[in-house]
């Protein structure tokens, strides 16, 4: 009976995470870098920015869509879709 | 999939004040998940707090906010609460505003038990003023006012609530958001005085002075030094120092609570008018 069930939803392919990083609000303070367990981001180097440093989305693909790095970011600068 | 905090938040003071790597910022994120779960109206919230790097958070929350003088937040706080108990009074304070500077106004209204949460960013130092030792900074760490390292002992702010007479008493460090979340919404959703406290980083006014200036080394430092509930109750006292017990610490429904408590005696004095 569960099975029938099963067998009648019809398979609903999920949209493939996105990562997103506000250049504005990032302050480049490596939290995300490290919670990421499958290492989506890196931080790089910018030169117009004050704080010197941000976080890029590196392999998007990786994501699993955990949401570590956006509950840890203290500054509202990462948004996963 | 994305959470919107925007309903609750001053977008246009975004981004905020803190340092790079500041645990404030996860405290706030996860107080505004534990308001977006409950449902509260923002209109039905006060949202109260002191002075200090904490106690900025207000300014970028879109509520009913106070910002007030030094260690006195709970104080208004209980005369909102007094004027209309059928509204959430919240509370956030750092460590030197919560238990130094208004540690008599923690202690009486943890005894008089009334409606508020207060939730403590215990970072272990005063961060706006420039890193000068709080009672919770751990022994042997070096402070600006303590440069042969901290010899006084520290606070546990949790024992202290719980002695006080606090009826929900929880702790968390910013390393865990989703455990820090479901402790402020079930401190919010409690019926009494509830406490939570969440071990934060300064990276800037502590680290830089301990060694630990990086953000995420801190972060993990601090980690290290958390001892969930049930791991701690298998070991000995001397493990546990200078180490923190981590979880659900306290919990009692039965003592009254004080607005209802103060009820009864309006009631009663209405009657004897009115006789």
């Amino acid at each position: 009976m569960v099975t029938a069930e099963v067998a009648a939803k019809p398979k609903v392919k999920k949209e493939p995470p996105v990562v997103d990083v506000i250049f504005e609000n990032c302050k480049g303070c490596n939290i995300c870098v490290d919670v990421c367990p499958t290492n989506v981001l890196v931080l790089i180097k910018v030169p117009n920015k004050w704080e010197g440093y941000i976080a890029e989305v590196k392999y998007p693909e990786k994501c699993t869509r955990c949401m570590l790095c956006e509950i840890e970011c203290p500054d509202f600068a990462i948004k996963v879709y | 999939m994305t959470f919107n905090y925007d309903e609750y938040v001053r977008t246009e003071t975004i981004p905020h004040m803190w340092c790079p790597g500041c645990g404030i910022g996860i405290v706030m994120k996860s107080i505004i998940r534990a308001f977006t779960a409950l449902k509260w109206d923002k209109n039905d919230i006060a949202f109260v707090s002191g002075i200090g790097c904490t106690s900025r958070m207000p300014g970028y929350m879109d509520m009913n906010t106070l910002h007030t003088t030094h260690g006195r937040a709970l104080a208004f706080a209980t005369g909102i609460k007094l004027a209309h108990p059928e509204k959430h009074v919240v509370v956030v304070g750092g460590d030197g505003d919560a238990t130094a500077i208004g540690g008599n106004h923690l202690i009486h209204a943890a005894r008089r038990n009334i409606d508020i949460t207060l939730i403590i960013n215990d970072n272990a130092i005063y961060g706006m003023t420039g890193g000068q030792y709080s009672p919770t900074t751990p022994p042997h760490m070096i402070a600006s006012t303590a440069p042969y390292g901290m010899v006084e002992p520290n606070f546990d702010i949790a024992k202290l609530v719980m002695g006080a007479g606090a009826t929900y008493v929880a702790r968390e460090t910013i390393s865990k958001g989703i455990m820090l979340e479901k402790y402020i919404k079930t401190g919010l959703a409690h019926k009494g005085f509830s406490v939570i406290v969440a071990e934060s980083t300064c990276p800037i006014q502590f680290g830089r002075r301990n060694r630990l200036a990086d953000p995420v080394e801190l972060m993990h430092w601090l980690k290290n030094r958390g001892v969930p509930k049930t791991k701690a109750a298998g070991m000995a006292p001397e493990e546990l120092q200078d180490r923190f017990v981590t979880g659900e610490l306290f919990r009692d429904d039965s003592r009254p609570e004080f607005t209802e408590v103060y009820q009864q005696v309006i009631d009663a004095a209405m009657k004897k008018e009115n006789k």
